[in-house]
């Protein structure tokens, strides 16, 4: 550090914008919530959707079953969104959303909301995460194939530059990646070729002179690990990258439009099942590595609560959360300084090596013909990276204490509550929700929504250039349609896709011992069934975190079975179609949103309806108290995060398999057929 | 259980479709009661048991990775299920079997075709099922060729679906009536394996991706100018697009008809399950074996004296008695 420069700031900087992920059950529970937190000192609000919502269904969609008002609020209409802001005065208010395939439509019914509450578009704030590239790399919640998806996008960034000038129209997003297994150059590499694609796509909608400020609203979020000194030199790099980025790609000069601002959720998925209370510290480290240098600094953080991996946090957890924040802010002294890490040997170091790496994996990318051409190639290398993670943990090289090392523990008091120290949200609900919008539906007047969804039809099926999509979506929402209908409208027009599931291109692992001994327990297992062991992986739901799933369909076949693996947001009638129809012997299901309590018993109903006597296992975020309800619907073998080691698990089930073939005909029939 | 497969191979007979799952299950076992009841089942479905050929349209489906194969399929069968389309004006029911060629370093094989398939799974008119083509060259794994034939008298399309371009539409030739290869625009391998004779000419040609204009409309043409330098002026050459609003799928479908409707169905069932035969006996008692019952040319004089009807279990059978007398 030169001399000449103080070692003080003159004035103490703001804190940056605190927030929590919030929202379930009901608009009017989360309103509650949004209010009290508020109260606590938080400073902005961060809506969580129900998955309904997110993939653009109504509660009454055969999907939506069992997911609604779990992971997030439901919002169906204008109505909703009333509701959800009641009493918050949204021409103050920084409100971030975590909404993509649906985005438009979401800010279009927060923009109807301000207008019912008198506040003029051109007041609001915030944020829509409006990135769909990351939903079919990391998250699932996309429900549109990707080139609508980049219009409705583009629309959405010309829209808002016009009409809504303080709002971020999207939040480019590396956060999921990370959650899906990227490394940090992986993380710097696809966010960035991903802003990329964004930026082209908008530059065919704007007046070349609003690319200036266009660039200058594209945000990011990202994710921070416990790796915390690296995890900073990653936020640096990507400030670097982005300044570069906006001068020559894109001609940016204001100095104010080239500065690469982020938020942060810290991870997620190195937080533990096992002894939680240690996901404490780790949240506060990771925290540190988006606040400690003041050159890549968040501008809003949000911490997960340290009981994310046992199930849904309660309002108390995430207390604690902002808690965190707020001792980091107002008690220590980082916001004193000038950037603690100018002219530090290490950090210039380790910036300088993830700034190759990043620009090496950028270039493949754009080989590839642009971070949208690329999803397949994205996804085979972040399915690849994160199976060397797990490899890495079950090996023990990597450590993860009270998890793989350190495991001895007294029992936790935490925990000891009668539902597991999380929150459960009341199954009533879904049938209240779906009653309250069938009232909805007959009170509105059905000829002006009609009108507005045939309007909006129309604009979907014209040139891409014509009409903004914003228009007739806000005249949608405006007239009272649902996010059923509304996404319904442009599924017709649009067509539906599914995102590639990346394992068909993961590389064959190199076996260690107990693969091998693994394997050749399936070649004596195939010899007495007379068939390959077979197994379908698949998640049931509308969740599309499909990490866990992914990584039990590669180590299936690495251990050498044939894997039927489908994928996300599978219905319990095509679970048991394709049970039926590929004769398998073993099922594997995979849930994170906490509807296992509804769905899969549903999937088991539908099984033994369809003949399929295949037995049933299950994994994902299963809270203790809910695995002998699961055991006693029929559900063989019950995982959870703490069962880290993959391997151990396929070998339960290749016993399973072993011990029903003992128990059945030599070719294990479990479609007998009589039907 | 004896008689599980002479039962079963008479639901399908019967065109049960609800017998079709255990059907393919047991055709894929290898252990020896299993493989016993497959031949009883297979004999309950042969053209002596029927009366005749089997009555499905049997299609091989084929093409390099990335070409839309299964958005293809998809389309195909929407068009097949819906009964105001075709030329048969019905509904048609429909078995797919996927062929995946993935690794089998492990052993192990990833499924993931039938994810990429659009299908109502209620309705019990169609049936997708996935196998690895194991240790087998030539694209099909080894129960395909069985099943396909076992299908075909419950279903009215039996589609074999294997990825790749050379050398994988040869075997899926003998077994199937009618076989598309399916290109993608600039797909340049087809056309050249066409050009230099590494692949066979198909029956039906098609362009996918027909929405990207000129780069399909060059290659229908290049393709088109390749087949007839090599003198098959009746292949046709389709261009369809799948992405709303789809085109061309109507025109496909009348193609594959046309196709069968052409052909000398009798006399290409029968060879093809005489070649089976003799490909499968010497997969299970190699060259030695074929030498032992007097080479190659005798054992095709002694399929070509068996009765026309006899299934495949029994055609191999035939040659297994001159190995033992």
């Amino acid at each position: 550090m030169s001399s000449d420069q103080p070692a003080r700031l003159p004035e103490h900087d703001r804190p940056w914008m605190m927030r929590t992920y919030a929202g379930h059950s009901t608009a009017k529970a989360s309103n509650a919530l949004y209010r009290r937190n508020l109260e606590k000192g938080q400073t902005g609000l961060s809506v969580a959707f129900d998955l309904p919502t997110q993939t653009g269904y109504d509660p009454d969609d055969e999907l939506a079953r069992g997911e609604v008002g779990k992971v997030g609020v439901p919002v169906s209409h204008r109505g909703d969104m009333a509701a959800l802001m009641d009493g918050i005065p949204l021409g103050e208010m920084n409100t971030s959303m975590t909404i993509n395939a649906t985005a438009s439509w979401l800010l279009a019914l927060y923009i109807v909301a301000a207008e019912e509450q008198g506040v003029a578009a051109e007041r609001l704030q915030g944020t829509t995460q409006n990135d769909i590239i990351k939903e079919f790399l990391a998250r699932g919640t996309y429900a549109f194939p990707p080139g609508p998806s980049m219009r409705l996008i583009a629309d959405m960034i010309a829209y808002t530059v016009e009409h809504v000038p303080k709002w971020n129209p999207i939040n480019i997003c590396s956060y999921h990646l990370q959650e899906a297994g990227a490394t940090p150059v992986q993380e710097i590499a696809y966010a960035m070729s991903n802003a990329i694609a964004v930026l082209d796509a908008t530059r065919k909608r704007v007046a070349e002179e609003r690319m200036e400020q266009v660039f200058g609203r594209v945000s990011f979020f990202v994710n921070a690990g416990v790796r915390f000194v690296e995890e900073h030199a990653k936020l640096r790099a990507m400030s670097i990258l982005w300044e570069e980025l906006g001068r020559e790609r894109y001609g940016v000069r204001d100095p104010r439009h080239l500065r690469f601002r982020y938020g942060v959720q810290v991870n997620s998925l190195g937080l533990t099942e096992a002894q939680p209370e240690n996901n404490v510290q780790r949240i506060v480290l990771e925290a540190l590595a988006v606040t400690l240098g003041r050159d890549a600094r968040a501008r809003a953080i949000q911490l997960p609560a340290w009981n994310e991996a046992l199930g849904l946090p309660r309002p108390w957890d995430q207390q604690w959360s902002l808690r965190i924040q707020q001792v980091l802010a107002y008690e220590t002294d980082i916001l004193e300084y000038p950037d603690i890490f100018e002219g530090s040997i290490v950090m210039d170091g380790l910036v300088a090596e993830l700034l190759e790496g990043a620009r090496a994996e950028m270039a493949v990318v754009a080989e590839h013909g642009g971070a949208v051409e690329a999803v397949p190639y994205m996804k085979g290398a972040l399915v690849d990276s994160h199976r060397e993670r797990l490899r890495r943990i079950e090996s023990g090289t990597q450590v993860v204490v009270g998890q793989n090392r350190f495991t001895e523990t007294e029992d936790s008091p935490l925990t000891a509550d009668a539902e597991g120290g999380i929150l459960v949200v009341d199954p009533a609900l879904e049938a209240e929700q779906i009653e309250a919008l069938r009232g909805w539906r007959s009170r509105r007047e059905q000829a002006a929504v009609d009108a507005a969804l045939s309007r909006l039809a129309d604009v979907a099926g014209g040139p891409e250039d014509d009409e903004n999509l914003m228009v007739p979506t806000i005249a949608a929402a405006r007239a009272g349609a649902t996010t059923g209908e509304w996404a319904r409208t442009l599924r017709e027009v649009f067509g539906s896709y599914r995102a590639p599931t990346g394992v068909g291109e993961a590389a064959a692992a190199t076996p260690d011992e107990q693969l091998s001994e693994l394997r050749q327990e399936v070649s004596r297992l195939q010899e007495q069934l007379g068939r390959r062991p077979k197994i379908l992986v698949g998640k049931p739901g509308l969740d599309g975190h499909s990490n866990g799933a992914e990584q039990i369909a590669v180590r299936a076949r690495d251990s050498g079975m044939d894997v039927v693996y489908e994928g996300i947001r599978l219905t319990p009638s095509q679970i048991a179609a394709s049970a039926l129809q590929e004769g398998v012997h073993v099922i594997g299901l995979s849930i994170l949103s906490g509807s296992h309590r509804e769905l899969i018993p549903a999937v088991i109903a539908a099984l033994r309806d369809a003949g399929v006597a295949a037995p049933v296992v299950v994994g994902g975020i299963i809270p203790e108290q809910d695995v002998a309800a699961l055991r006693e619907a029929g559900v063989a073998a019950v995982y959870t995060p703490k069962d880290f080691d993959i391997t151990r698990i396929m070998r339960d089930i290749v016993e399973l398999v072993g011990a029903g073939a003992n128990g059945s005909t030599a070719n294990g029939s479990s479609a007998n057929g009589s039907a | 259980m004896s008689g599980e497969g002479a039962a079963l191979g008479a639901r399908l007979r019967e065109r049960d479709l609800y017998a079709a799952p255990a059907a393919l299950n047991l055709l894929e076992s290898t252990t020896a009661a299993d493989r016993r009841q497959a031949a009883a089942l297979l004999k309950e479905v042969s053209p002596a048991a029927l009366g005749g050929e089997a009555p499905a349209h049997v299609i091989g489906v084929t093409g390099p990775p990335g070409a839309g194969k299964s958005t293809l399929l998809s389309a195909l069968l929407h068009a097949w299920r819906d009964d105001s389309q075709g030329t048969t004006g019905r509904a048609r029911t429909v078995a797919m079997l996927a062929v995946d060629p993935s690794s089998r370093r492990s052993g192990g094989s990833l499924l993931g075709d039938r994810a990429r398939i659009d299908f109502d799974p209620a309705d019990r008119g169609v049936l997708i099922r996935s196998t690895a083509a194991g240790e087998r060259l030539g694209g099909l794994a080894r129960a395909t060729r069985a099943a396909a034939q076992a299908l075909a008298a419950a279903f009215d399309i039996v589609v074999i679906e294997t990825v790749g371009v050379g050398q994988a539409e040869t075997e899926i030739a003998d077994v199937a009536d009618t076989v598309a290869v399916v290109v993608q625009p600039g797909g340049g391998d087809v056309l050249q394996f066409l050009k230099s004779g590494i692949m066979e000419i198909p029956d039906v040609l098609v362009v996918t991706k027909a929405d990207l204009g000129r780069l399909a409309t060059a290659t229908r043409r290049d393709l088109s100018a390749a087949l007839r330098s090599l003198g098959a002026h009746s292949t046709p050459v389709l261009a369809v697009s799948s992405l709303p609003p789809p085109s061309g799928v109507e025109e496909l479908v009348r193609a594959l008809d046309e196709h069968r409707a052409g052909m000398d169905l009798a006399g290409e069932r029968l060879h093809a399950r005489r070649a089976g035969a003799l490909s499968e006996f010497v997969i299970e008692h190699g060259e030695h074996g074929l030498r032992e019952i007097g080479g190659r040319g005798a054992a095709e004089t002694l399929l070509a004296a068996q009765e026309p009807g006899l299934e495949v279990p029994a055609l191999v059978a035939a040659l297994e008695r001159q190995t033992s007398s």
